[in-house]
């Protein structure tokens, strides 16, 4: 698949998910891939003890004329990924607007507090019919359960990178993924990071809605 | 990953803020890298140890930021140059020594990089070094971006061998874990040979001894260094303009305060309208150059975090200069249009931007927000931190919480910093009763532990990490011990600094570099102090609530419990199992049970969920770690789990 330029500049990407679904790594690699393409990328990304169990956002701002802040103002979002579907929400009710795009895993990890039985978790359905009101268009994927398959939950990062390349809205492509995971991987690792690529990417050309 | 030896001169690369420091470090040349771990500083240092062997440095995390600073300034009066990394509460600790090394002056360019972390993402407080700088008087930089925060790293170490003393770098979390492209320079061949000299006369600076008196003339030399730092200050291609030559609005920012303002202009177009002045030397002030800009409108705006410490630096240069400058009306911290506690973002400058220029503009579509209010939207679950999954300290603080009940004296624990910071919040079982810097659990407990002369009964307890212990829990436990404190200080050994990243300590075998080390065994280091000492595995919870309410029954003196238990994401235990756990369905009573869900309902392992269909409690196989210790909760026996061999 041929690259294309950016929609927008700079074109803003939210990666969210909970803390330990590899929510850094998955920016770090998408925005290798766009370093090497010549775009300047600015991440903005927390970690630390403020994760533990909590929501994690990076956000990434990808443009060919200069490094943006950080964070992304309010309600300019161009695209969310999101490793848990209740964190698309999320996001939405601060970055969204109606032009959003949205790509989620549709596996749950359930706060402490509905563990508890204090707190409800929507169900997917619910999930689905609000971020299909709150954005453009979007694709939920069981990036997990795929992971699980491969035998490493935490593969579920890279299939949704896989998918993103899938939906085609960015500058990126699948040599330019294997060029940085090859960098940034012990070789052992390039193999399996490769297919969960693939796996995510075929979901999405095989996905109906 | 490590693009941080790569010699190509001018290649670009996404490095992280503390990346960009420390390819700064390297590129000056740096021969000894210092520091104790906290976010967000930890990858400065460890940057540098990944690449030690290869660039010839010695690197280390110190017991904690005091000696850190002493060791960087040893090479430093040994003509190296050094470099030393800490979060923002370090620099307390680090202080009494950074006051006298300011005054006795350094030799080879020593650089002190701090890291803020305005909205205490990672921190129980929201502390601001920069006013170290001022008040002991060294000069500040503060990087504006990614590429300044490598190439000011990198002049700092020249500028503080031209002044002859330390040069302090600050920088926040979204400078410093924030990533973006930077341009790199050459690394130069560092063949530094140490030889400290001190036969000179006492005053001298390169030759003499290294001392901070005679105080009289040191503080006078010290000063002098500052002045010629004003100077070179007004000469900074680090201090920056853009805007039209005479603006409505003059914003006066630095760190990533210029990002958030860069973007706020750009939202609400206003480039016209608005001058942006980033300065990069923040202390002392270069006064020329402010007073050029101060000359060109009459309204000024601040935008920085955390205390308004540019604003009123200036405000004092205006006011002193007020016949040349004019009389300005001020905006920011004190007036108001920025917060004075939080971290910012583009949000809150354009906020600030409105109020001023009168302006109006609606970041949401109102009718995209009103989709908010649909119930599916609305009532998105609030994701309160916890104890990951098979984490040790939720084992042992159920434990400590369950002598306590048991005991029912209303006893109490004095918490620390750490992830086990959290045994206040539910997943801790609200057991931590105090929380404050580092060590400070062990020395209130100290405190606490003597006020039996006025009536208080209750029992008294500490935690501290491993790595907390030798960084300042020590003389705390000296303390307690030479005292007579009753109290029991329960050491949470999960062996590494686990919240920043399992960096090594004292108790370990490994150094930063990783060559081998003599480790100091925490238990044998107490019983020469002269506490009682035992040992027990947290996850054993019957054994260690038996041995924790035997010790709080012993009312001579000071108890030391460890619990060893390695972190659920510790290198050596990722990805292994110890149990495969399962819930025999037959055994689980779900709701008629009698225990009100202790499995999920109290215990909150987010690896152990509640299933709402079946009633009963259900493994999630994505998260659970095999830790084990959910079995020896349940009072039907229905969680039950098998060794992987």
């Amino acid at each position: 698949m041929a690259t294309k330029p950016l929609s927008k500049d700079p074109y803003n990407i939210v990666i969210t998910g909970v803390g330990g679904q590899g929510n850094v790594m998955a920016s770090r690699v998408l925005a290798n891939m766009l370093v090497r393409s010549s775009y300047y990328v600015t991440i903005g990304e927390t970690f630390g003890a403020s994760q533990r169990g909590g929501s994690v956002m990076s956000h990434i701002r990808v443009s060919r004329q200069s490094a943006w802040s950080p964070q992304i103002p309010r309600g300019r979002a161009d695209i969310v990924v999101s490793l848990e579907p209740i964190e698309a929400i999320r996001v939405l009710k601060s970055y969204g607007n109606p032009h959003v795009k949205v790509l989620t895993n549709t596996r749950p990890i359930y706060p402490v507090g509905v563990i508890a039985g204090e707190l409800v978790y929507p169900s997917l359905e619910e999930i689905k019919e609000s971020v299909n009101e709150l954005s453009l268009s979007s694709w939920f994927i069981d990036a997990a359960d795929e992971a699980m398959k491969l035998g490493n939950p935490i593969l579920g990062n890279i299939i949704m990178i896989g998918a993103l390349f899938g939906i085609g809205e960015l500058p990126m492509g699948r040599e330019n993924f294997k060029e940085v995971i090859s960098k940034s991987m012990p070789e052992e690792k390039l193999d399996i990071n490769l297919k969960a690529f693939d796996i995510g990417t075929s979901m999405i050309e095989q996905y109906t809605r | 990953m490590s693009n941080l030896t790569d010699n190509r001169e001018g290649t670009q690369y996404l490095l992280m803020g503390n990346e960009a420091i420390a390819h700064g470090a390297l590129e000056a040349g740096v021969n000894v890298a210092s520091g104790y771990p906290g976010t967000p500083s930890s990858e400065i240092i460890e940057s540098l140890a990944k690449v030690a062997k290869e660039r010839n440095l010695y690197v280390e995390w110190s017991a904690n930021e005091k000696v850190a600073l002493e060791v960087a300034a040893a090479a430093s009066f040994a003509k190296l140059r050094s470099l030393c990394a800490m979060k923002q509460v370090g620099v307390n600790v680090a202080s009494d020594f950074l006051l006298h090394l300011g005054l006795s002056g350094t030799r080879g360019g020593m650089v002190l990089v701090t890291c803020d972390d305005p909205g205490a993402l990672s921190s129980s407080n929201e502390g601001e070094s920069r006013h170290f700088a001022r008040m002991f008087e060294i000069p500040l930089l503060e990087p504006g971006d990614f590429q300044e925060a490598k190439d000011m790293t990198k002049w700092a170490f020249e500028l503080s061998e031209e002044l002859k003393n330390v040069v302090m770098v600050r920088s926040v979390t979204r400078v410093s874990h924030a990533s973006g492209n930077v341009r790199l320079g050459k690394l130069p061949e560092t063949k530094s040979r140490a030889k400290f000299k001190y036969d000179g006369s006492s005053p001298d600076a390169d030759e003499g001894p290294a001392e901070s008196v005679p105080v009289g003339e040191k503080h006078r030399l010290q000063q002098e260094k500052l002045k010629t730092a004003t100077k070179l200050f007004e000469q900074s291609p680090f201090n920056t303009y853009h805007g039209p030559e005479k603006p409505e609005l003059l914003i006066i920012t630095a760190s990533a305060g210029n990002l958030y303002t860069r973007e706020a202009i750009s939202v609400l177009e206003v480039e016209d309208r608005v001058g942006l002045l980033k300065l990069g030397t923040t202390w002392p002030l270069p006064p020329r150059l402010l007073k050029r800009y101060l000359s060109t409108t009459d309204k000024i705006m601040f935008v920085e975090e955390v205390l308004p410490f540019l604003e009123e630096n200036v405000k004092v240069l205006a006011a002193e200069n007020a016949r040349e400058v004019g009389v300005k009306t001020f905006y920011g911290k004190n007036e108001g249009a920025i917060p004075k506690t939080g971290e910012l973002n583009p949000d809150i400058v354009v906020s600030a931007l409105c109020k001023i220029l009168k302006i109006d503009y609606l970041a949401m579509d109102p009718e995209y927000e009103k989709k908010f209010q649909m119930p599916s939207s609305a009532e998105i679950p609030d994701r309160a931190r916890t104890f990951c999954p098979g984490c040790p300290h939720r084992a042992s603080f159920w434990s400590i919480h369950n002598a306590l009940q048991m005991d029912n004296r209303k006893g109490f624990v004095c918490g620390d910093i750490g992830c086990y910071a959290m045994g206040r919040f539910p997943c801790g079982f609200e057991t931590t009763k105090t929380l404050h810097a580092m060590g400070s659990g062990a020395g209130l407990a100290s405190g606490f532990g003597k006020l039996a002369q006025f009536g208080m009964d209750q029992p008294v307890l500490a935690v501290c990490g491993d790595s907390t212990f030798f960084h300042a829990v020590m003389p705390a436990l000296v303390n307690a011990v030479h005292h007579k404190s009753n109290i029991t200080l329960v050491v949470l050994d999960n062996s590494g600094t686990a919240m920043t990243g399992f960096q090594p300590h004292p108790g370990l075998s490994v150094n930063a570099m990783g060559d081998e080390v003599p480790e100091v065994d925490i238990s044998k280091v107490c019983n020469a102090i002269g506490a009682k000492v035992e040992i027990r595995d947290p996850f054993d919870l019957e054994e260690t609530q038996q041995t924790l309410n035997r010790l709080l029954e012993d009312k001579q003196g000071v108890k030391v419990l460890i619990l060893q238990q390695a972190c659920a994401l510790s290198p050596e235990k990722r990805h292994t199992k110890q149990y495969e756990m399962h819930i025999d369905e037959n055994l689980c009573l779900g709701e008629d049970c009698g225990c009100n869900r202790l499995c999920t309902r109290i215990f909150q392992c987010p690896g152990l969920v509640w299933d709402n269909d079946k009633k009963k409690a259900r493994i999630d196989e994505a998260l659970c770690v095999g830790c084990g210790a959910c079995s020896l909760i349940c009072p039907a026996g229905a969680i039950k789990r098998k060794e992987v061999a």
